[in-house]
């Protein structure tokens, strides 16, 4: 069952590094992040890379493989060919750290800049009423396990380090996307979206959607409706206020 | 090096350290919470099921009272029941808060909270999202920081003013002015740079302890660092013999054994077979719960939709049982192929609502095992998962025996006893986290000066060995011997002699793990964290060896084959741990656990209590039934 894998393994820190090559066993039902802990413990041990579960849930183990974005917990071995050269990368869009541990404060930062659940000051804790088609949006979207690949994949800032001023990436537009869709929010975020954190920069390419773990439909039932949200903001504020809190 | 000043350093952000640190920011004090992997990450994201809050949105017979009745059961009466008697009250108010702070749960149809069934709770009690509970509450609780860090940027212009995090930094030491906590040693494992915090107060939120087994549900950061921190600080751990092995783990492929397969499983009408196809669950039924249980499949297949009338499913017993029965159908070679047992839910609901109630279970069989749980079942068995031993604190303040320590979370021990119900783990997070936040914060106002830091240079040579030594040992293998030791010595079924080898194992462990030699350099290095994370792990699996031996009976999650009568007398002893500051000279005593309050022991019936507590115990209680303050209750 076992055979032997041939790896390249982009190794480095500052700025610097190469692809390394490495033959390593593989057993059966192995997923590649098993195979990146075998190289630690048998052959290279300060080989650097982030991992929590290994089970999808907490979306520590982002990096390329073979140039796409995947999570390397649940990336099985058995979807390549046994004679297949596996190439193991960091996420691109943000700075190498060492090995495949890339520097993603981008991220937390783009987080601190959304103005947070803002609830109505009147309703106390236990009184909320939500009906179950209500919430079902935007729980999609905090099904997110902030791996930042659809951040990673976005060619806004793929390569283009100067649009990360002006750009919150796909995942923290869908968080505005969130809020904005919680039945007891009352912030109005929508200006801040266009001209803050670059909901304009979107052209719909939905390369986020397609490398998201989670399967959310990011680009169609966040970052879409939000557009139009935004678009259609001109009737008076109020009666979408009062909409908002009473179509519970 | 560098240092840093707060009034309140919390160790660990996961549910329990997220809560303290948001109390004690919210009473006004400058907080620092470190944490291991990057903020967001901690365990706790990886809770599946629920927090179990007496609530009573489904069925509104509930109330603390049965909540609190429930956890002390499951813990077969050796828990802190002050710790259980605060845990019931106030879970409602802690998964309240959550909603106020934007998290979205389930919802019922009259629009509140929805709350499932899982082992061991009498009525359907556990808030959740799906199977995804956790994450719903790490974020929730992230969101919060972030929202109070908002809050502080308004008045101050900075975000950082009063509370920040450390994310991907280690704590090696706790650091002490004369008996007092005085602040905390650590090292960023992104450049290996030491820190420095000094701060009158720590609390520890480090969770447990399972990378001491190789079949676990736990991540690489359970290396029980906070319980090896407070030991070498001085405080005590207790409870330390009792290991909770969830009963379902997964089995296949090799690289996932152990990864969880959730309690809603069975908690949504999941049944266990095994090779023979039998629901063998009803011939594991103890004494102590015969009446609770179904005896039929047909009663139990009812219950699902009339708990009234019918009795619960023996698949929904606490998980201790659950997780012995599998493993003696296993033992007596009814097991599935793969060496586990069947777990089914495809013939039990439609594919549509497997796929809605346990999507990530779906996802997962499928994506790591190439099973699809709507069209055949599962291979499961016991994987260890949570460790209800801990630092021994006051129930009120969440306090340790040093001043200035405070813990809460897995790391603490008492609130469950001998064995922890499912979803009671998230709702102890929230309530105790909350008080330890609480207590710190006092803790401070009560002080006259900050107490000094020292012992820097000690931490430092300390942490610095491994990467010094050249030719040592590999970490990895320390690791690997002393993970197949703890689950074949000190496992889910004991025997004085297996855990007396398990000792000297450890032991050789020990002087191996101090010559250990990592290679490469400071930045990011994997081979050296682990190095210093088997100090913890070694201290941990002493004193969890130490314990199971002393302890002479079979009682929740510790089950002695030589003794496996659950013992009144056991019940009024806990056992406690202490050690060296070097770590060296681990000691276990023996301590009279407190008799529980009147008014609370008298929730209880007397047929049940006689199973569990002494004739002595027996009289007190029934003075207790005759006495003022039970009488006064039944008036008001
Ligand atoms: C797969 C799984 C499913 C579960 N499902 C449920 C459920 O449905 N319901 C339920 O009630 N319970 C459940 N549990 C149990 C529950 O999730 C845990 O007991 C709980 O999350 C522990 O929370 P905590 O806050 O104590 O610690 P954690 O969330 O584990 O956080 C520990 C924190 O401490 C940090 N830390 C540790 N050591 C150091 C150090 N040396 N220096 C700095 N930081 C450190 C870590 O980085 C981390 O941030 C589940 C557990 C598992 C494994
Ligand atoms: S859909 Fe928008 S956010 Fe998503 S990858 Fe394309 S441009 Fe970026
Ligand atoms: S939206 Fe999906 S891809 Fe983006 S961070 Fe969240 S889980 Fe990852
Ligand atoms: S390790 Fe958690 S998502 Fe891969």
């Amino acid at each position: 069952m076992g055979y032997k894998a041939k790896f390249r393994v982009w190794r480095g820190e500052g700025g610097e590094g190469k692809l390394e090559d490495f033959t390593v066993e593989v057993n059966e039902g192995e997923v590649v992040l098993d195979v990146i802990h075998r190289l630690q413990a048998t052959q290279v041990p300060d080989l650097a890379v982030r991992w929590n579960c290994k089970a999808g849930k907490c979306g520590s183990c982002s990096m390329e493989i073979n140039g796409k974005p995947r999570l390397g917990c649940m990336t099985r071995m058995s979807t390549f060919s046994e004679d297949e050269t596996i190439t193991v990368t960091p996420m691109r869009t943000f700075p190498v750290i060492k090995d495949l541990v890339t520097d993603v404060s981008y991220n937390y930062q783009k987080a601190r800049e959304i103005p947070s659940f803002t609830p109505p000051a009147d309703v106390r804790p236990g009184e909320y009423r939500m009906q179950q088609i209500d919430v079902e949006r935007s729980q999609e979207f905090r099904k997110c396990i902030e791996c930042f690949m659809c951040n990673n994949v976005c060619h806004v800032i793929r390569d283009h380090e100067e649009n990360k001023v002006n750009f919150a990436g796909p995942r923290f537009l869908m968080r505005i996307a969130e809020l904005d869709m919680h039945p007891y929010d009352v912030a109005d975020r929508k200006d801040l979206a266009q001209e803050e954190h670059g909901l304009g920069y979107c052209n719909i390419t939905k390369c986020c959607t397609e490398v998201c773990p989670e399967h959310i439909k990011i680009t169609d039932n966040a970052l879409i409706p939000m557009k139009e949200r935004v678009v259609d903001r001109k009737y008076d504020p109020l009666v979408w206020l009062g909409n908002k809190i009473f179509r519970r | 090096m560098e240092r840093h000043e707060y009034d309140v350093v919390v160790i660990g952000a996961g549910g329990a350290g997220l809560r303290a640190a948001i109390e004690a920011r919210q009473q006004g004090k400058r907080t620092a919470i470190v944490c291991k992997s990057l903020f967001g990450k901690a365990h706790t994201v990886m809770a599946e099921g629920g927090a179990a809050a007496a609530m009573g949105n489904v069925n509104s017979d509930d109330n603390w009272m049965v909540h609190f009745r429930d956890t002390m059961r499951g813990g077969k009466f050796l828990n802190n029941w002050r710790m259980a008697e605060l845990h019931a009250k106030e879970a409602p108010d802690r998964v309240w808060e959550l909603e106020a702070w934007g998290a979205l749960f389930d919802r019922t149809k009259d629009g509140k909270i929805s709350q499932r069934n899982f082992g061991g709770h009498e009525y359907p009690r556990l808030a959740h999202v799906g199977d995804r509970t956790g994450l719903e509450m790490i974020r929730t609780l992230q969101q919060r920081v972030v929202a109070l860090q908002q809050e502080d940027y308004q008045v101050h212009g900075d975000y950082e003013a009063y509370i920040k995090v450390f994310a991907e930094c280690t704590v090696t030491r706790l650091l002490k002015d004369g008996d007092a906590i005085s602040g905390a040693f650590g090292y960023w494992r992104e450049t290996g740079k030491f820190i420095v915090f000094d701060a009158p107060a720590v609390v520890l939120a480090t969770g447990g302890i399972g990378k001491s087994y190789v079949v676990t549900s736990n991540s690489w950061e359970y290396t029980g660092d906070g319980h090896a921190l407070a030991l070498l600080a001085g405080a005590k751990l207790i409870n330390m013999e009792f290991i909770q092995f969830h009963p379902t783990g997964m089995v296949w492929p090799p690289s996932v054994r152990g990864i969880l397969v959730t309690e809603s499983v069975r908690g949504d009408g999941g049944v266990l077979r095994n090779a023979q196809g039998e629901r063998f669950m009803f011939n594991y039924i103890p004494d102590v719960f015969k009446d609770k249980y179904a005896t039929s499949e047909e009663e139990a297949d009812r219950w699902y939709t009339d708990q009234a009338g019918n009795r619960r499913p023996p698949e929904l017993l606490p998980r201790d049982e659950v997780a012995r029965a599998i493993n003696s159908e296993v033992k007596a070679g009814r097991g599935s192929p793969q060496g586990g047992v069947f777990l089914d839910v495809s013939t039990r609901l439609p594919a549509a609502e497997i796929v809605k109630r346990l999507p990530s279970m779906h996802h997962q069989f499928k994506e790591l095992a190439d099973v699809d749980i709507t069209k055949e079942p599962m291979q499961v068995g016991p994987t260890c998962h949570y460790i209800m031993g801990g630092v021994e604190v006051d129930a009120d303040t969440a306090a340790a025996s040093v001043p200035g320590l405070f813990a809460a979370g897995e790391v603490s021990g008492g609130m469950h006893g001998s064995n922890r119900l499912g979803g009671n783990s998230l709702s102890d997070l929230l309530v105790f986290g909350r008080r330890a936040g609480a207590g710190a914060a006092e803790y401070i106002d009560g002080l006259a000066k900050r107490p000094v830091v020292t012992g820097v240079e000690e931490a430092m040579a300390e942490a610095l060995a491994p990467l010094e030594r050249a030719g040592g040992e590999n970490p990895y293998e320390v690791h690997h011997e002393l993970q197949r030791t703890m689950n074949e010595l000190a496992g889910i079924i004991r025997r004085a002699g297996e855990l007396s080898e398990a000792l000297e194992v450890v032991e050789k462990l020990k002087s191996r793990a101090k010559n250990t030699a990592a290679a490469g350099g400071k930045i990011y290095n994997p081979g050296w964290h682990l190095a210093i994370d088997l100090r913890n792990m070694l201290l941990v699996s002493e004193c969890v060896a130490k314990a199971a031996l002393l302890r002479e009976e079979s009682r929740g999650g510790h089950t002695r084959d030589d003794y496996p009568i659950m013992s009144p007398d056991w019940r009024r002893k806990l056992l406690v741990c202490s050690a060296a500051p070097d770590g060296s000279e681990v000691s276990v005593v023996e301590k009279v656990q407190q008799s529980m309050r009147d008014d609370l022991i008298t929730l209880f019936d007397r047929g049940e209590l006689s199973k569990y507590l002494t004739e002595d115990e027996m009289a007190e209680f029934d003075a207790a039934l005759a006495g003022p303050l039970v009488a006064q209750k039944r008036e008001s």
